[in-house]
């Protein structure tokens, strides 16, 4: 996106800061379109498996910690409060709050990928993913596969995001450190923080659909 | 074109409703998966989702008080799923 | 440096020489001469795959290449025309041309970015290319699961890796695109006031945006479960092969409007042009674009008449892939209807652009024979199918390029091409495009089956009509880019307008200055507003 860096110049092709701020907003919004279908193809291939094989997924559900999961849900949702005080903060001019609340976004994001890793762990310690090492008693144990086959890459695309929001976020605090910021200029701030609330909402989705399916379905 | 509503500071207060709102539904959430709802609990679980999906794009992402285009964009990506899922599923459940 | 040079000062191509000035540059105007060479590059290699095929098809049983090879060599002609030339054609080369001229801006919204796009389609190309030349890939362009996923012996992972790389230089264009329309309009320039070119581009833009990423999220699935040996598309372990035809058609209909659309803004600014006339009916024909691009995604289970997909599903598609003809006609209509009475002027450009108006024509009718349901039991995989997409990529996109190059070659390099060449080498394109494909109409409907080397000796003649035509047709690609190459140093000094036309680009220097315009243009009227008589008839 347009992070043009300097806060004194606007870009050349721009007339005004303001042209130049909505037209980041737009591109940012369009990109998260473009994302929606991206994870888009995903979540139609879990409708399909689900919608064929509803026992095969009720059964592998028993395999998830729900626990594990609500709380990464709590660390992401807080991570979303944190990133927007940050972007009100960049908005009102206060550096150091908005340093702040951008790192402890950071921190929130490290601690869902630290507690996704240790789900991860264990699921290949149970023979849970998908291939070769494959472990399932049962008749539905193909299905069963299907669905942590979707489940990784789901999950995997997800924390992908998230290390990605990571890296702009480093970004974004090292430019804050740097003082390139003012209240008639900081885009950038508010562009990324649209990024991290949209992966936020990715896994609003993900969590119940591989959490919370219900047993007796 | 001072005071866009782009540029509109929230109160604190709305972002920490909003949170709590967001916590309260998590919570619900886990908690209707216990209760056996039949075909029932995917609905609540999906209802709340977008429930809170709401809550973050109309105040976190401040669409609320963003321009026309941005609802249009925000609102495009989700109904040109809404056509793949509906025309994919137009397969599989009259099959 | 001949000595005519009506170029006074600088403009964006004497605008520094050095190959940085090029390859980390952010002027829209030089990232489509970028473009223009990868495509151009692309549409060759592209067309030999396909010269390979017609001179193997000359004989009913196999002579020159094994099936193996032959599956190889139709499946890249595939891949390398669809992704690596029709795609990109018109939208990266003309679009990113001309889009930020046309709508009076100095660039496009995010240069930087649109720098990356180029960078990024050729990292996903050479990956592409790398597979294709490591070991070819033999499962069509199409990918069709399982036997991308199982089966196949050929390079389908790093041929996905590529693909999907590839996708997110289109998304990036049209994202760059469709902000560039939106917020950069100069002052005075309303939506109903821009070029229908602009318009097109637009619609495409929407394509590339909303159904590129499912095609790279379906790909990496396909990469994925053939690296690793599970999955959901693979029906031995409860997978499901219609599932990925979903998601692939999801993307490749409507990347069939990402190739035809652009085409068709580009005949709407030639004919508007050479007959000197508001276009009939702009607001129908902008709009007809729109709509073209939102029906575009609802069609896209009639490739899935005889896949097993539902009755029910396939009578939905069907009925709504007979809608597209709607908006398709108006356009053809409303082109007709604004050379009535118009003062037509016979230059390449609108040549090109009849061309592509029958050409186009003959493509849509036939198409909606295929979208009958119990027609297409019969012409499914024959070569019917081959002839109707070849009239509509490159009886259509090909022509509509080719009139966009010819049209706007003046703006781009300041020089006119050889009018009299020009004319001969569209000419010798037409009749070589129908000797070859209008045969392939009739040896589909007779049965023959597309995707095999050999055939039965009946289908001969008709074979060799084809291949005839191939070979006029190769000849008709090869005059203009001998003709364009020379006009560049050779070629008549254009001036700004030297047809005359109406639209923002034509009113500032050709070539442009690096700005585009010296001070940003205001726009007090339509697109289209022609002076009643003009003196530029007197060449």
């Amino acid at each position: 996106m347009s992070d043009h860096a300097h806060p004194t110049p606007v870009a050349h092709q721009f007339d005004d800061r303001e042209q130049q701020t909505e037209v980041g907003r737009l591109g940012m919004w369009l990109f998260l379109a473009t994302e929606i279908l991206f994870f888009g193809g995903l979540f139609t291939a879990y409708l399909v498996m689900r919608w064929k094989w509803p026992e095969a997924f009720a059964v592998a559900n028993s395999k998830m910690d729900v626990t594990l999961g609500a709380i990464n849900t709590a660390v992401l949702l807080t991570s979303s409060l944190t990133m927007a005080l940050g972007v009100r903060a960049a908005q009102l001019g206060r550096g150091k709050g908005s340093f702040a609340l951008i790192i402890a976004t950071m921190v929130f994001g490290l601690a869902f990928l630290g507690i996704k890793a240790v789900e991860y762990a264990r699921k290949f310690q149970e023979g849970l993913f998908p291939g070769p090492g494959f472990v399932f008693e049962g008749a539905t144990g193909r299905q069963v596969e299907t669905f942590f086959s979707l489940y990784f890459m789901m999950t995997g695309l997800h924390a992908l995001h998230m290390v990605v929001g990571i890296g702009i976020l480093t970004v974004i605090a090292a430019m804050i450190r740097r003082g390139r910021f003012s209240p008639d200029y900081y885009a950038p701030v508010e562009i990324s923080g649209l990024y991290w609330h949209f992966v936020d909402i990715i896994w609003i989705f993900l969590f119940p659909l591989l959490y919370l399916i219900h047993p007796h379905l | 074109m001072q005071g866009l509503p782009s540029e509109h500071i929230v109160p604190l207060k709305v972002y920490f409703t909003v949170a709590s709102a967001l916590f309260v539904l998590l919570a619900l959430t886990v908690g209707v998966s216990l209760i056996d709802l039949g075909p029932f609990n995917i609905v609540v679980a999906l209802v709340i989702a977008v429930a809170k999906m709401l809550l973050v794009v109309l105040f976190f992402m401040h669409v609320r008080w963003s321009s026309r285009l941005v609802w249009l964009f925000a609102s495009g990506g989700i109904l040109w799923l809404a056509i793949l899922f509906a025309l994919t599923m137009s397969d599989f459940l009259t099959r | 440096m001949s000595h005519e040079t009506a170029v006074e000062g600088t403009n964006y191509l004497n605008n520094g020489y050095s190959l940085r000035s090029w390859f980390l540059t952010t002027d829209h105007k030089r990232i489509a001469i970028l473009y223009l060479f990868t495509i151009v590059l692309f549409f060759f290699v592209g067309g030999s795959f396909a010269v390979l095929m017609r001179l193997e098809l000359m004989s009913p049983q196999g002579t020159l290449v094994q099936a193996e090879t032959y599956n190889k060599l139709f499946t890249m002609h595939g891949i390398v025309m669809i992704f690596f030339f029709l795609i990109p054609s018109i939208p990266a080369v003309l679009g990113n041309f001309l889009i930020p001229m046309m709508v009076g801006a100095r660039d496009l919204a995010f240069p930087r970015l649109n720098l990356l796009s180029w960078y990024v389609f050729v990292a996903g190309a050479s990956v592409t290319l790398f597979a294709l030349v490591t070991g070819g890939l033999d499962t069509g362009w199409t990918f069709y699961t399982p036997f991308s996923t199982s089966y196949s012996n050929t390079r389908v992972v790093p041929a996905m890796v590529g693909i999907f790389i590839t996708g997110f230089s289109s998304i990036l264009t049209g994202l760059n695109f469709i902000v560039t329309v939106h917020k950069m309009r100069a002052p005075g320039l309303t939506w109903f006031r821009l070029p229908l070119f602009v318009w097109s581009l637009y619609a495409t833009s929407l394509v590339m945006v909303l159904a590129t990423p499912v095609l790279a999220i379906t790909v990496a699935m396909v990469a994925f479960e053939r690296a690793t040996g599970i999955g959901i598309f693979n029906p031995a372990i409860g997978g499901d092969p219609l599932l990925f035809q979903h998601l692939f058609w999801f993307y490749s209909h409507p990347a069939v409007y990402i190739m035809i659309l652009p085409a068709m803004g580009v005949v709407s600014e030639v004919i508007a042009t050479f007959s000197r006339k508001e276009v009939f009916g702009y607001r129908f024909v902008a709009a007809a674009s729109l709509a073209i691009a939102v029906y575009g995604f609802l069609v896209w289970g009639h490739h899935m008449f005889v896949s097993g997909q539902s009755v029910y599903a396939g009578l939905v598609f069907s009925i709504l892939s007979y809608l597209v003809a709607i908006p398709s006609a108006v356009k053809v209509f409303n082109w007709t209807a604004t050379l009535y009475k118009g003062q037509i002027w016979f230059q390449t450009p609108l040549l090109y652009a009849f061309g592509f108006i029958g050409l186009f024509t003959i493509g849509g009718l036939t198409g909606l024979f295929l979208a009958a349901m119990a027609v297409d039991v019969h012409l499914t995989d024959t070569y019917f199918i081959v002839a109707h997409f070849h009239y509509i990529m490159v009886g259509g996109a090909v022509m509509g390029f080719m009139a966009g190059i010819h049209y706007w070659w003046p703006k781009i390099t300041g020089r006119l091409y050889p009018e009299g060449w020009a004319k001969f080498s569209a000419l010798v394109l037409f009749v070589g495009f129908n000797l070859t494909f209008f045969p392939q109409f009739l040896l589909g409907y007779l049965g023959m089956p597309r995707r095999y080397y050999h055939y039965p000796p009946e289908f001969q003649v008709l074979n060799v009509l084809s291949t005839a035509g191939a070979s006029i047709l190769g000849v008709g690609y090869l005059i203009p880019l001998i003709y364009l190459l020379w006009s560049l140093k050779r070629g008549k000094v254009a001036g700004a307008n030297p047809w005359g036309a109406t639209t923002l680009e034509w009113q500032t220097a050709s070539p442009p200055i690096t700005q585009n315009f010296p001070t940003t243009p205001v726009v007090t009227s339509g697109s289209y507003e022609f002076p009643a008589l003009e003196e530029v008839h007197s060449e």
